[in-house]
């Protein structure tokens, strides 16, 4: 069961981000890339990560192509981009990934082969809420100023002037 | 009990399909939403590897790269109005202000 599930979901969401990849028009592009990050999410849960998959739903899946459905709707292209001219870009591009892939797998080599932890994960709210905020208290506080600034900054940026 | 080595061989193959999005696409939004597929493909192979250790250490620092991601999100997306502002485009090839 476990397999089947694990199977589905990974097809899913390699489907899909493959479709992004083939697909020209940008809306499409980011109702494929909610499924890939909804199909993530399920895997999250396999992984014993409840709490972290449906926040992965929820702020992934919802807010923030929400944020990039809102910009497809404000910039409105109509019609989608031709396929790429130049062809040299694609063949180089697809020879960084077969370099990238050899690169990845040799530096995770040592992790295939990692014994798997028997016991139960404690992986609920509140014991992640407790470790957030005694063990990473920190870099909590500090993201918060992340996010801050983040918001004023794109307000500022956005916005229009008021003479104009 | 599914072994790690399949949520990591998934999340390298994410990685890289991310990566060669981010190449071959031309329009500035499609282009960001590869590097989303790939903060994710990051994500997965954090939470893979807190499994196959026991602890839930790794499953907090996926909290702070889906935080990161949002904020990084609403700047991107501002960036891209602005240019789309300026530009009236979001085709990379018509953005070549910094050209010689």
């Amino acid at each position: 069961m476990g397999y089947f599930l694990f199977f589905l979901l990974a097809a899913l969401c390699v489907g899909s981000v493959l479709g992004m990849i083939i697909s020209k028009n940008q809306a499409y592009n980011a109702l494929f890339l909610i499924v890939a990050f909804a199909s993530m999410g399920g895997l999250f849960g396999l992984l014993e990560a409840p709490f972290i998959a449906v926040v992965q739903i929820i702020i992934y899946a919802g807010a923030i192509m929400v944020l990039f459905i809102f910009v497809i709707m404000m910039i409105n292209v109509r019609k989608g981009f031709p396929p790429e001219r130049k062809k040299w870009t694609l063949y180089l591009s697809l020879g960084l990934a077969v370099v990238l892939v050899i690169e990845l797998a040799v530096a995770l080599k040592g992790a295939f082969t990692l014994p798997i932890s028997t016991e139960k994960l404690e992986a609920g709210p509140v014991s992640l809420g407790r470790l957030l905020f005694t063990k990473y208290l920190y870099p909590f506080e500090i993201t918060s100023i992340l996010i801050i600034a983040a918001l004023v900054g794109a307000i500022v940026l956005v916005k229009r002037k008021e003479r104009e | 009990m599914i072994p790690a080595s399949y949520f990591l061989i998934l999340s390298i193959v994410l990685f890289v399909m991310g990566a060669i999005a981010f190449f071959v696409k031309r329009d500035l939004i499609t282009m960001f939403m590869a590097v989303e597929v790939m903060l994710n493909a990051a994500n997965l192979a954090f939470i893979a590897l807190a499994r196959s250790a026991g602890s839930i250490d790794g499953q907090v620092i996926v909290f702070f790269i889906i935080t990161v991601a949002a904020a990084e999100a609403a700047v991107g997306l501002a960036i891209i109005l602005l240019i789309f502002r300026q530009k009236k485009t979001i085709k990379t090839e018509d953005i070549n202000l910094m050209k010689g």
